[in-house]
């Protein structure tokens, strides 16, 4: 049995010891805006935040998460880049997206005012085969302006 | 009254004829420029849902009872199953069906490429299907994979017969010319790798087959499943309402689809059967690679007069050619053409539409010998394409339907102008600039800087006016909300945001009060293919026309109720206005109908008959070239086409921008490599084969010309999903010749391609008698 807090909920899961949390969250508890494209670590798509601290739950056992907070896409649906990145149209398929803001909330969360080059490097994990990143940067740029005012 | 008529249709290049009914009544075009949505930038519709991870993509649907399917496959590029047990598989715990290839189609036991489909497996769980896999005793006769590409010339192994075509007297355009440049090009593999990999989960409910698949094209999965089974075409039902990237390479049902439809059948319950990122690596489609022989004569004023070319189309063991030498035979005005295309079969996993295929390939080639003729003419690369601009079809004299390619070209002036200011930052020594906001790096401090600066152009054509037959319905509520209904894919172009968007300009209603139910053989008529840039095109017409037909049933409405004539009626703001200033909510009007609906039909028209019609462009690219050690550094890319009317011109830029890094991976990064030897593909990740990323995107500055096109439907637009990822290979290897004199001939532009072209130049510039290079 594992005990997980994804998104501030308590679960209680039964999952076999090579569970990776990427699984586990979209198979057994349903939350599938986590995506799942390469399955090995390369593509950024299943990133999830474990206490505010992006990695990628494809090659993370659920198993080892432990006590740390898990956070997906789902517990950042109201989150100022969720409309930045419609607004500024840094969505074409969508399937790199959710991965793309757990990413993004991560790096505005350390560095509220990131420069162009600190958002590439910070994002250079996160692939998009549709090519809306000079789209992302601009959504990532927008909210930090938007916390100018704070 | 309904009339019955043929025209012609073209997918990516394929022309077929076509009939098709044409209502008589057919709306006149928009007059040009932004309208009340129409032509004005439009975020996605969909874009919250796909923001919040809550679009359910095929990946995402879970079915009660649903099994796992798993494919074995051939783990070699030609070879014998001398003898195969799936006894053992069965055996494994969970597994529920195991099939091999006396079961179905689609499973082989003389594999001709590496990933070829032996057998399947379906399960409870992922982990069982891998297990299961492992079980399956398999023994294997190796046989000698064909790789050579000149080898399977001299065996005549093709996929198609080579395809000639010539006009004029091509020994009398080299005789004519004043200079002839002849140069060897090549085109690499590269692979779609679409986030979302190929995948579907199929269901039998009673005798009707549901198959969710990610997929381009519901209509040709429909029919092409339907056939394999047997099936009445209306007993397949195709689903995919989100769908996560094709780029050409889920046109098809494939052989997971088949596999899926089989164990599901056998077994009676919903079965999955996804690719993994490695499977799809090697065995969802490529682009083909190509081997180019160009050889162009002009005389001194630059005007084009011959044009031979040869490509050697490295198709795999299956596929289609793709149109490979259309730039050579359409680009330009050249009297004497000749072409001859060879689709050679090897024993490589098959090729599959590539974003604009053929084209992105043939347009490397031509645009980088142009450059190279240029030089040797000493003209000015833009002068020389306006001086060869062709103003009808070269290939039989048809009028283009729309062509803008001058105003492109005049467009683009001021970012060539550039170039000197471009240059010049070669000969500041020690710094260079990467992008804007970014600090200049140090290079050598103690010496002159490596960094050579350059800027080049290319031009491209290609198809993208789409064509019938695509249907769609409008039903407008009590309300006054509308629901566009039509069996087309949004594939992550935009395409529903752009059908909202005409229908609600047709209505007169706000974007808002618009929804657009796709994705569902069972929920709407027919739709096109989203390929060959054809989605809006095709459907967006059909739109238009249901929608039309709404309007045209509310002003009839509403003159009976109001005792006005229907033609001072017109529909704006969510209103119903008449031209003496009456003014009505259209609830108004609709609610008299309480739970009845406004039922509206439309279809898309023929095209114009007798001409032409294709998509246009030109980019403008700067780059940084370090000739010590071969880096390339892209710095900023201008484009600028033309694809008629612009529906939403927020979601047009986002398809330049992902077209041009698209093909910035093409040109510098990306690269299928195959094992010489034994055939197998050898960049199997996402690590091994190397995806542009954030860090690697330069300025890109972009316009497009958005005149409507008069001749093509009642809207005048055309499609831009392939346009920009044509002309930039070209445009990044002709501003690497600028900034360093070298020749860059081979994609990708790899380091060693670089230092190799560098190494060339230097050698011509000590030997100046030796003009022809080496093919690369």
């Amino acid at each position: 049995m594992v005990e997980l807090t994804v998104n501030g909920q308590a679960y209680e899961l039964d999952a076999p010891v090579e569970r990776s949390l990427a699984e586990a969250l979209r198979h057994d508890l349903g939350l599938t805006g986590t995506k799942i494209a390469c399955d090995e670590g390369h593509c950024g798509a299943c990133t999830v935040q474990l206490d505010g601290v992006p990695v990628l739950s494809c090659i993370t056992l659920v198993h080892t998460v432990g006590d740390r907070e898990v956070t997906t896409i789902e517990g950042l649906a109201e989150h100022l880049l969720v409309e930045a990145f419609v607004e500024a149209d840094a969505t074409q398929c969508g399937f790199c997206t959710p991965g793309q803001i757990v990413s993004a909330s991560a790096l505005l969360e350390a560095n509220p005012h990131p420069s162009g080059d600190e958002i590439r490097h910070a994002m250079a994990g996160n692939l998009c085969r549709c090519g809306t990143y000079p789209k992302i940067e601009r959504a990532i740029h927008a909210v930090a302006a938007h916390g100018e005012g704070d | 009254m309904a009339r019955l008529i043929k025209t012609e249709k073209e997918v990516e290049g394929r022309y077929t004829e076509q009939w098709v009914v044409v209502e008589e009544d057919a709306l006149e075009q928009w007059p040009e420029g932004p309208l009340q949505t129409v032509g004005r930038p439009a975020t996605r519709v969909d874009g919250l849902a796909r923001a919040r991870g809550e679009a359910r993509y095929t990946q995402d649907i879970r079915l009660p009872g649903m099994l796992h399917a798993a494919v074995l496959r051939s783990p070699h590029a030609r070879a014998r199953v001398k003898h195969i047990d799936l006894a053992p598989a069965r055996g494994v715990p969970g597994v529920r069906e195991v099939i091999g290839p006396d079961d179905l189609e689609v499973l082989t036991d003389e594999p001709n490429y590496e990933g070829q489909a032996i057998a399947a497996i379906a399960a409870d769980t992922n982990s069982q299907t891998r297990a299961a896999l492992d079980a399956i005793s398999i023994e294997w006769e190796l046989l000698e994979p064909l790789l050579d590409v000149d080898q399977a010339l001299r065996q005549e192994s093709y996929v198609d017969d080579p395809k000639r075509y010539e006009r004029g007297d091509i020994e009398r355009g080299f005789a004519e010319a004043d200079a002839i440049v002849e140069a060897e090009y090549r085109t690499q593999s590269v692979l779609h790798n679409a986030l979302e990999t190929h995948q579907s989960l199929c269901e039998w409910e009673g005798d009707t087959l549901v198959v969710y698949t990610s997929t381009q094209f519901l209509w040709g999965v429909r029919d092409e499943v339907a056939g394999a089974f047997s099936l009445p075409k209306d007993k397949v039902r195709v689903i995919c309402r989100f769908m996560g990237g094709g780029f050409g390479a889920k046109g098809s049902a494939g052989d997971y689809t088949l596999i899926a439809a089989e164990l599901a059948r056998r077994t009676g319950r919903p079965v999955h059967c996804r690719l993994d990122r490695r499977e799809e690596n090697v065995n969802s489609g490529n682009r083909n690679p190509t081997i180019q022989k160009l050889r162009l004569g002009a005389r001194a004023d630059g005007t084009l007069t011959a044009i031979d070319a040869e490509y050697q189309c490295l198709l795999g063991w299956d596929g289609w050619l793709p149109p490979t030498a259309g730039p050579a035979q359409m680009l330009y005005a050249c009297d004497h053409v000749r072409t001859l295309e060879y689709a050679v079969r090897l024993n490589a996993p098959p090729m599959d539409a590539f974003r604009a295929p053929g084209f992105v390939e043939g347009t490397f080639g031509l645009e980088c010998a142009l450059d190279e003729l240029a030089a040797k003419l000493d003209l000015d690369p833009l002068e020389l394409r306006r001086r060869n601009h062709a103003d009808h079809d070269p290939m039989d004299e048809r009028p283009f339907s729309g062509k803008e390619l001058m105003e492109c070209y005049r467009r683009a002036e001021p970012h060539w102008e550039r170039r000197h200011e471009v240059r010049a930052r070669s000969e500041a020594p020690t710094w260079r600039r990467r992008s804007e906001g970014e600090a200049a790096l140090p290079a050598h401090p103690t010496s002159a800087s490596p960094w050579k600066h350059g800027v080049g152009i290319a031009t491209q054509l290609w198809y993208g006016g789409g064509g019938p037959p695509s249907y769609a319905w409008v039903r407008l509520s009590g309300d006054g909300t509308a629901t566009v209904l039509t069996a087309m894919q949004d594939i992550g172009t935009g395409t529903r945001t752009a059908m909202a968007q005409i229908a609600a300009e047709e209505l007169g209603l706000p974007i808002e009060r618009v929804t657009v139910e796709l994705g569902d053989t069972a929920h709407g008529p027919y739709a096109t293919v989203s390929g060959g840039s054809s989605t809006t095109p095709s459907v967006g017409p059909a739109v238009r026309a249901a929608a039309g037909d709404v309007a045209r049933q509310v002003r009839e409405i509403a003159a009976q109720r109001f005792d006005l004539e229907e033609r001072v009626l017109s529909l704006a703001d969510g209103k119903v206005t008449s031209a003496d200033g009456g003014s009505w909510p259209i609830e108004e009007i609709t609610g008299l109908l309480e739970d009845g609906q406004i039922l509206g039909n439309g279809a898309r028209g023929p095209n114009p008959a007798g001409m032409r019609v294709m998509t246009y462009g030109i980019q403008v690219a700067e780059v940084a070239v370090d000739i010590e050690t071969g880096e390339i550094v892209v710095e900023r890319i201008y484009a600028v086409h033309d694809v008629g009317r612009v529906i939403n011109p927020l979601g047009a830029e986002s398809q330049i921008e992902g077209g041009i890094i698209q093909a910035i991976g093409h040109s510098l990064s990306e690269q299928r490599l195959l094992d010489p030897q034994s055939g197998k593909v050898l960049t199997r990740t996402l690590d091994a084969y190397r995806l542009p990323t954030i860090a690697d995107v330069p300025e890109i500055v972009s316009e497009l010309i958005d005149v409507p096109d008069a001749h093509l439907t009642n809207l005048g637009s055309k499609g831009l999903g392939e346009p920009p990822i044509v002309p930039t290979a070209a445009a990044i290897a002709n501003a690497i010749r600028d900034a360093t004199g070298a020749d860059v001939r081979s994609l990708p532009i790899t380091r060693e391609e670089m230092l190799r072209a560098l190494r060339e130049a230097e050698e011509r510039r000590r030997a100046p008698e030796q003009v022809e290079a080496a093919p690369a």
